[in-house]
This record gives structure tokens, sequence and C-alpha cells, in this order.
């Protein structure tokens, strides 16, 4: 006879085999991808897939001659980094002002800056496409960087609030009595202070511009293209070519995956704009 | 900086002075100024990014304008958005952007409740599932359309042709069958994990020891699920639906790289149909016109989403 302790056991183990069967299979094109890289072309094409191979490095050597690497990566890594710390310097004195200069605007403000976010970019596609041939701004590492800070500055100035919104304005208040100026405040006090959410901020906005693949494909073409427009000209077949295309896309989405894992929890108060917590 | 110091000293000064009763001066009072200083530069960018080119988009859209045909740029009022609507591309776009909306968020709402009410539940190995689980999230668009269409979905080397032919079944070429149910896989597989982050996030904040009462009065799993946990999802499913429903109403990438709108109209969405009209065809004007309404669109989805948070925002203490 099965005694209570032991009936929950056994609901816990069927539980945990069938949370874990669905988080494999939704794992899997992401391991099969990782994979498909260490395969020679021969075996990625095999049919049925062979999952017992030889793996070769041989994909990853030969990715920077057959499709130019590093120059995308170089690309990712200027446009995400340019936009997140000019969106950072924007908006953290944005924030920090609706935080504890709250007015009767500030509200607005704040949803107003929010319904920009949702302007579908095809609304707006042939003016910045149009504005930006007339200031040669195409295919430029500029130009992408510019919109990228503008897509992502009302969620980060969104989250850099509610992060500030936590500081108790007593403290601000005391460093303002000691004589801190406003520069002070921010740099010495608050900054410092908040350090965990505006990591996770930047974080959040590198994610989102490593991965963004509406303007990066319709701006860019070689000379600014990043890694988005890199994987995305391998949609065109030729020939057997998928464990170098596997190959690629590893090294274009591994840095981004461990940082969206160490990052989960923090992600989800930006991903929903504060609405989950 | 150091202006802006001395002025609030002096102000400081000034309020002690002149009211000697009350006891401490407030010293973030006189620097309401330049907190509309620091916060203009943010929505002066923001307005531009908005107004300019939206205002451009009106403009182009209410006159004839195609890149090929330089010159000839006559008002022609509201004929451009006429012939998007009567373009053969338009139903197919409008119908297909729905159904994809529709479906996406269909299967990741019901399957996150679900996925999430699940692992809420203490297992072996908790951690890595939820890492698991929400991978797919981080991976960038281009690189799930590719790896889908060329290594699980073709119809000779992937993995599902693999599957089929196990069981004896004639292998299946997705994207010639059914090219849209591929691409809502696909967009569904990327926008799951969202969900199941915000879900999982909410159900920490449930009320145990409401359910353990509950329990105790001999409620069942599932009247615990329905009566206790789903209203306590409603909110985060509001936000999930919403802002899925933004990004999905331009989707993009995910069509660009497997099908390119095809087989005839049968993918193209409202975002795509523009793209091919602008990019591809040269008609500014009409791309415009088509813009605006995607604009519209997302506005009835923005209004309702904008109401949520706003609300949020006064809930707060």
């Amino acid at each position: 006879m099965t005694t209570l302790k032991q009936q929950k056991q056994i609901h816990a183990i069927l539980l945990g085999t069938l949370s874990w069967t669905i988080a494999l299979i939704l794992f899997f094109p992401i391991f099969w991808m990782v994979l498909t890289s260490f395969k020679t072309e021969i075996d990625a094409f095999a049919t049925p897939p062979s999952i017992f191979f030889w793996p070769t490095l041989e994909n990853y050597l030969t990715i920077n001659e057959r499709s130019d690497y590093f120059h995308f990566a170089w690309n990712s890594v200027v446009v995400s980094f340019g936009a997140t710390i000019a969106g950072m310097i924007i908006a953290i004195p944005a924030a920090f002002s609706m935080a504890f200069y709250e007015t009767k605007r500030t509200k607005t403000t704040l949803l107003w800056m929010l319904s920009t976010k949702m302007l579908p970019p095809v609304g707006v596609l042939m003016p910045i496409y149009l504005i930006f041939k007339d200031f040669s701004l195409l295919d430029t590492k500029t130009g992408l960087t510019i919109i990228y800070t503008l897509i992502n500055l009302p969620i980060m100035v969104w989250m850099i609030y509610t992060y500030f919104k936590e500081i108790p304005k007593d403290i601000l208040e005391a460093a303002r009595i000691d004589g801190a100026s406003v520069m002070q405040e921010i740099l010495l006090v608050l900054i410092p202070m908040t350090k965990g959410g505006l990591a996770s901020t930047a974080l959040l906005s590198l994610i989102l511009s490593w991965n963004e693949a509406f303007w990066s494909l319709n701006l860019t073409s070689s000379e600014a293209a990043p890694l988005t427009a890199l994987v995305a000209s391998y949609s065109s077949p030729e020939g057997l070519f998928w464990a170098k295309l596997s190959a690629v896309s590893t090294l274009a989405c591994a840095p981004i995956l461990i940082f969206g894992w160490v990052s989960q929890k923090q992600l989800v108060r930006g991903l929903s704009f504060g609405a989950v917590k | 900086m150091g202006t802006s110091i001395t002025m609030s000293n002096t102000n400081q000064h000034n309020a002690s002075a002149a009211s000697t009763k009350t006891p401490l001066p407030t010293p973030l009072k006189p620097r309401k100024s330049l907190g509309s200083f620091l916060v203009t530069p943010s929505v002066l960018i923001l307005l531009v990014w908005m107004i300019v080119p939206l205002a451009m988009t009106i403009y182009f859209s209410l006159i004839r304008y195609n890149l090929l045909y330089p010159g000839d740029n006559e008002l022609v009022w509201l004929e451009n958005f006429e012939f998007f609507v009567t373009d053969d591309g338009f139903f197919a776009g409008i119908s297909n952007t729905l159904i994809l909306v529709g479906s996406v968020l269909v299967i990741t709402v019901a399957m996150g409740v679900g996925i999430s009410v699940l692992i809420n539940s203490s297992f072996w190995g908790q951690g890595i599932v939820r890492v698991l689980l929400i991978s797919p999230f981080f991976i960038m668009p281009t690189v799930s359309s590719l790896v889908w269409k060329n290594l699980i979905f073709h119809p000779v080397s992937g993995v599902l042709a693999a599957i089929w032919q196990f069981f004896g079944a004639t292998p299946i070429d997705w994207f010639t069958t059914y090219p849209l149910l591929s691409i809502i896989i696909i967009v569904a597989w990327q926008w799951l994990p969202f969900a199941i982050l915000l879900f999982v996030t909410a159900l920490q904040s449930l009320d145990q020891e409401q359910q353990e009462a509950a329990r105790l009065d001999g409620a069942g799993s599932w009247s615990i699920f329905y009566y206790l946990t789903l209203p306590h999802l409603a909110r985060p499913i509001a936000v999930v639906v919403m802002i899925e429903t933004i990004f999905l109403l331009s989707l993009f990438a995910e069509i660009f790289t497997t099908t390119g709108g095809g087989p005839g109209y049968e993918t193209t969405n409202l975002a795509y149909l523009i793209y091919s009209q602008a990019l591809l065809q040269f008609d500014v004007g009409m791309a415009s016109a088509g813009g605006l309404i995607a604009v519209i669109l997302a506005n009835i989805a923005a209004f309702f989403l904008v109401r949520v948070i706003g609300k949020n925002l006064t809930d707060k203490p």
C-alpha cells in the first residue's frame, strides 16, 4: 500500500519528467544547431541525420575566410554597445528627474514615451530610409546606432525610473545637505545604489540591439551589416553549407544566450514595462 | 553644474529666512526647473523621432511618389490608400497578419500558462529546466528562422523528415505545403519563452497559504487552478497579449529569411507587403499609405496596453 508520502513522491517524479520532456523538446533546435556546427557538411546533410559522428572544428576555423565573420561581429559589437552607452547617458538624467522631481506631467510623459515604442517600424520605414539617404547614413554603423538608441530609449528610461523610484528621497537629501552637486548625487550616490538595476537595463538594451532584425536588414547592406544580416544572407542556398550556417549562428547567439540566462529574473521587469515584477 | 548648486543654496537660504516657523526647508523643491531640464533631451529626441517620420509618412501617403519616376510628386489625396487597399496582396496581407498574430497569441498564452504552472512545482533540476525553456527568446530571429527551415523542417535532411520516415510516412515539405503554419510554429517557439518568463515570475507571488487553505477545504487541483491561479495570472496574460501583438503586427525577419512572402501571397503579412511595395517596387506613396494602416492597427492594441500599464503606475505605493 502506498502512503501519502510515497504518492507525493510519485507525483513529483511524474511532474518532473513531464517538465524535463517539454523543456528538452523546446530546447532541441538550439541543441541541434550547436551539434550540427561540429559536423562536416556531409554529416550535416545526411539522411537520417547522424547523431554519432566524428566532431570537427573545421566550420569554426573556416568561418572567417568564408563569410568575413569578424567584420560582422565587430559591427554588432560596436552598434549594440554604442546604442546601449548612448541610451544610458540620455536615459539616466531623464529617469532621475522623473523619479525625484515628479510633476503632474511625469506620468503622461512616461506613458507617451512608451507609446513611441508601439509605433510599428514599417510605418516610418520610408521616411527614415530617405532621411538616411540624404544624410548618407545608409549602411553606416552611426546610423544604425542612432536607430537602436531611439528604439530602446523608452524601455531604458522606464526601467531606470522604476529602479530610481525605490531609492528613498532622504538619502539624496542627505547627500545634498553634505554639499553634493546634482552630478555628484547621480554619479556617487544614485548609480552605485542601483548598479544591479542599471546593469540589467544595459543588458536588455544589448540583447535587443544585438538581435534586432528589421532596421539592420533594411538599412545596411555590407559595410555596417551586423550579425543578424550576415545570418540572413545564408537564406539563399548555395550548395551544402548547413554546418557552416550552424557554426555562424552558434557564435552569433552564444554571448546573448549567456547574458539572458544570467539576467533572466531582472529582464522580466524591463520586458513587461514594469507591469510584472 | 556649479551654478545650479549655488542657485539652490541661495534658494534654500531664502526659504529658511522667509519662514522661520518650519523647522527644516525641503531642499528638493528648489531644483524643480532642473528636473524638467534633465528630462528634456529624452523627450525632445523621442518627439523628433516620432513626429518627423510620422509627418513625412502622412505627407508621402497623400502624394504620388515613386523613386523610379522622380519629380512627379502630385498631390493625389487618398489615391495611394485606394491602390493599397485594392492591391491583390492587401486582403492576403491583412488576413495573414491576423491569423499569425491570433494563432501565436493563443499558442503562447495557452502553452505558457500550462508550462508555467507545471514547472512552478518543485522537482529535480528546476533551474536547468527554466533556463532551457526561456532560451529560444534570446536567439536572434534570423538564426531561429534558418535553423528551423534548414535543420528541422527541411524535407530531405530535416529532423522532422527523419521522424516521419521512422514511422514510415512520407516527409512533408513544410514551407511548400503549410507555409503559414510553419512560420506560426517558428514564431510561437520564439515567443513562448516570453510568456513563460512572465507567468513564472507572476506565479512566484501567488499566495501559497491561500492555496493550502483551499486544498484543506477540499478544493481539487482544477478548481484551485481555475479560481486562484488563473485570476492571479490575468494581468500578466494581458501584458503578454498586448506586447506580443505589438511586436507580431510588424513581424518581418522571419518571413524575409524563410519564404519571402510566398508562395504567392500565402505568407505575406502587412509589414512584408509594405516592405515589398517600398523597397522592391520603389513606390514610396503606396508604402506610406500601408504604413499608416499598420500604425492604426498597432494603435488599437497600444491603447489597451497603455491603460494596463498606466493603471499599474497608479497602483504603486
